[in-house]
């Protein structure tokens, strides 16, 4: 018996012409994803991915598990191949069925006959294999409107399909599709929620971070490298550009107003990475914040610092509670690890009575009294590359 | 010439864990939750091993949590899910053939008040699903089974055990005592329906002193060790950065051969029995189906005295478990094996270092052994 994985395609079946470019950096996609768990032949027809395990020992279940994180899928099922042939469908159904058939109460056939040269209609092979199924199976009862198990018959081109599972999708568009953006990531528990979340409308994602030893510790820089992995799931690769940060933050310790420090500072991290973005192709800025969530994010706050930008910046999270980001962040399970105590360069000296409303006009004034360029221009020179790939 | 066929009870630490274990004790000897790079070193030591065992099992980093062995994992497993849910549900099923770790822990639990039942294979010696699943009710909290017998190898019908369970009733957590079948059998938490698997170390060539417990994430469980919160919490102590290197230096070396050794071994046993078939007065207590690992026989004569024959020989082999220390465990009778053959039992346990000389030099002993001793 042949089993298969069926790939359902979410939003992009409304694409037009550009549908088939979505269709191949999906498929690239998924082919990069199951990479290292064997050989697969992967095809598309119909709005429909079909996974064929070319090898003996592949582990289904880690399949459905890594494509259901793939961007760009509405549903996803385990199907048994069946020949289009109503007693070869019957046949593998009860084979294939057999566990969760004779586990259930209720139960329904669902077909679909997108080969309508097929010689049975689908209400007929619905009838059909309904009634065989309660037969052989005592346990049943039928239950068209609420059943525990509903068993579905595509009859396709080429085979007939039979699956009982349907696994939802991560939806969104595959990722690469949007193009590339920064995403400033800080190890607290937005940032991974606000990359995830434009990583589903397709956009690839290239990561930032700041670093302030000794202010802030190897295992907090460590913590931000596992949530790159962990994005990865979800993201794909991540180019991920470490910048030392020291020197400024100390620098706008010793020369700025305490009340503006973390204003100023968000400023110049906005500077280094539009700059790193200018050379890596990032069309956008990507940041978690979330308006009135912390003093630096009121909309006076928000407004001082993209007066600094020249690329879009997208906040994904803007209109969120941060409960809602926790629920998101606890799906993509990056919760934990953003949570572990370490201090970020954004925690390093924090003002005590941040200004909450600031004027533009001041912070350029406060901003202006030291010259911050050769400092942003030597972390850019000297910020650090590294590269995540998929966690195996 | 020196045999050790016991590697039920323990097993001869490979170089590789020796090698982990004395990095970590004479450079690697940080603290882990100390701040500074000698603690994050420490930590990374850990955090490797924690991956690799993961791995070996299909889970996820954060389900694995070192304890002190198995018997603490099985400890922890049992009176941590009745801490945690104890409450509401008050009802233990494990089998009638479990390890003491297991099977002492549920009597102290039931001194608690907890209820427990043990469920035995039947005469034909084999356990059946159907007979977990009748003993299971809303009460039930957990249910525990070994994989792997360690007096006789049987291999119990654990995943298709707990995918009936799940399936009847998804809030009953499964635990598995894994110490026997782990990298001697393919163990994936998926496809066992584990909520829970417990580890040891030093069954697998690493060193004594260290084992773990997989907890799903979603289960709760209420420590018994608290302190310093290490291991989340679940397990505080500071953790032993050389014998957790160590375990993980030997999965790491044996969990890419789980298949082409258990081949191996199969063949040592046939090899084993085949010897053993030439000899009169000899019954096979493993039945075909077992673990090659184990392999559990009787020979006529009380076990003690032909392990004292053996050991004079330097043969080392063991009656029954080697916990037990010479106690009847009660473990043969669920198997049926009783009166004389149960006195007479002896348990061989190789690795697929084990050699067909060494065979023959115990089939040689223990044929001498059967002459010479008087009842």
């Amino acid at each position: 018996m042949k089993e298969i994985v069926l790939v359902k395609y979410g939003e992009m079946v409304l694409k037009g012409l550009n549908k088939k470019s979505f269709e191949d950096m999906l498929t690239k996609n998924i082919k990069r994803r199951l990479k290292s768990l064997g050989h697969f032949k992967i095809t598309s027809a119909q709005s429909t991915t079909y996974i064929t395990p070319l090898d003996e020992d592949i582990d289904l279940d880690e399949v459905t598990s890594r494509v259901g994180k793939i961007f760009g899928i509405a549903s996803l099922c385990r199907a048994c191949v069946c020949e289009k042939d109503f007693s070869d469908i019957t046949a593998k159904s009860l084979e294939y069925l057999n566990d969760v058939l004779s586990g259930a109460k209720t139960f329904k056939v669902n077909a679909k006959r997108s080969d309508k040269a097929f010689h049975m209609k689908s209400p007929e092979i619905c009838a059909e294999l309904g009634g065989i199924l309660l037969e052989k199976f005592p346990n049943l009862t039928v239950d068209v409107k609420n059943p525990e198990v509903t068993v579905t018959v595509e009859i396709r081109d080429t085979n007939a399909y039979v699956h009982a599972e349907n696994i939802k999708g991560a939806g969104g568009l595959p990722v690469g599709s949007s193009g590339k953006a920064m995403l400033l990531l800080s190890g607290g528990i937005d940032s991974p929620v606000a990359g995830y979340m434009m990583a589903k409308r397709g956009v690839h994602i290239s990561a930032i971070h700041y670093v302030s030893p000794p202010y802030t510790s190897d295992r907090a820089l460590m913590k931000v490298e596992q949530l790159c992995e962990k994005l990865t799931d979800y993201c794909g690769g991540i180019a991920f550009f470490c910048v030392p940060f020291t020197e400024i933050q100390e620098a706008i310790k010793d020369n700025c107003p305490e009340e503006y420090f973390t204003v100023i500072m968000r400023r110049i991290m906005m500077e280094i990475a539009q700059r790193i973005c200018e050379k890596e192709k990032c069309l956008a800025l990507i940041t978690g914040e979330s308006v009135g969530q912390v003093a630096s994010q009121t909309m006076s706050a928000i407004a001082c610092t993209d007066a600094v930008c020249r690329i879009p910046v997208f906040r994904p999270l803007v209109g969120m509670d941060k409960t809602e980001i926790i629920d998101i962040a606890r799906k993509i399970d990056t919760f934990e690890t953003s949570v572990l105590p370490y201090e970020d360069c954004c925690t390093v000296f924090t003002p005590r009575h941040p200004k909450v409303k600031p004027l533009l006009a001041d912070v350029e004034k406060a901003q202006n009294n030291f010259d911050f360029e050769p400092l942003i221009q030597k972390a850019v020179e000297n910020t650090e590359l590294k590269t995540f790939n998929y966690t195996e | 010439m020196s045999v050790y066929l016991d590697n039920a009870a323990t097993t001869k630490p490979c170089p590789e864990a020796v090698e982990a274990l004395m990095k970590a004790v004479t450079e690697n000897f940080g603290n882990p939750s100390s701040l500074h790079r000698a603690g994050l070193n420490a930590q990374l030591a850990v955090d490797r091993a924690r991956k690799i065992i993961a791995g070996s099992i299909g889970a996820d980093v954060g389900e694995i949590y070192f304890t002190s062995g198995a018997t603490e994992s099985n400890n922890l497993a049992l009176r941590g899910t009745m801490g945690a849910y104890g409450k509401r549900k008050n009802k233990i099923i494990i089998s009638a053939v479990e390890h003491a770790s297991i099977e002492e822990t549920v009597t102290a639990l039931e001194k608690q008040g907890f209820e427990a039942v043990r469920i035995s294979p039947r005469t034909d010696g084999k356990f059946y699903v159907e007979d977990f699943i009748n003993a299971c009710d809303e009460k039930t909290c957990i249910v525990s089974i070994m994989l792997v017998n360690n007096e006789t190898g049987h291999i119990l019908p654990v995943k298709d055990i707990f995918m009936a369970v799940k399936k009847r009733f998804p809030e009953i957590i499964t635990h598995c005592d894994c110490v026997q079948g782990y990298m001697k059998i393919p163990v994936r938490v998926k496809s066992l329906n584990a909520d829970m698997i417990s580890l040891s170390g030093h069954k697998i060539h690493a060193i004594k002193g260290v084992g773990a417990l997989y907890i799903r994430k979603g289960v709760r469980v209420v420590p018994i060790v608290t302190g310093g919160y290490q291991e989340k919490g679940i397990r505080s102590g500071t953790e032993s950065v050389p014998l957790i290197s160590a375990f993980g230096s030997a999965v790491e070396k044996y969990s890419s051969t789980i298949n082409e050794r258990y081949e191996k071994v199969t063949g040592l046993k046939k090899y084993l029995l085949e010897k053993l078939s030439k000899i009169d007065g000899i019954s096979i207590n493993s039945p075909e189906n077992a673990s090659p690992y184990v392999v559990n026989i009787s020979a006529g004569k009380r076990s003690e005295i032909m392990l004292h024959f053996m050991e004079q020989r330097e043969i080392y082999i063991s009656s029954g478990s080697a916990c037990s220390k010479g106690q009847k465990s009660g473990v043969l009778e669920q198997f049926g094996i009783t009166g004389k053959n149960a006195d007479s039992a002896l348990r061989i346990s190789m690795t697929a270092d084990t050699t067909t000389e060494e065979l023959d030099f115990f089939v040689e002993t223990l044929r001498e052994g059967m002459e010479k001793i008087r009842n």
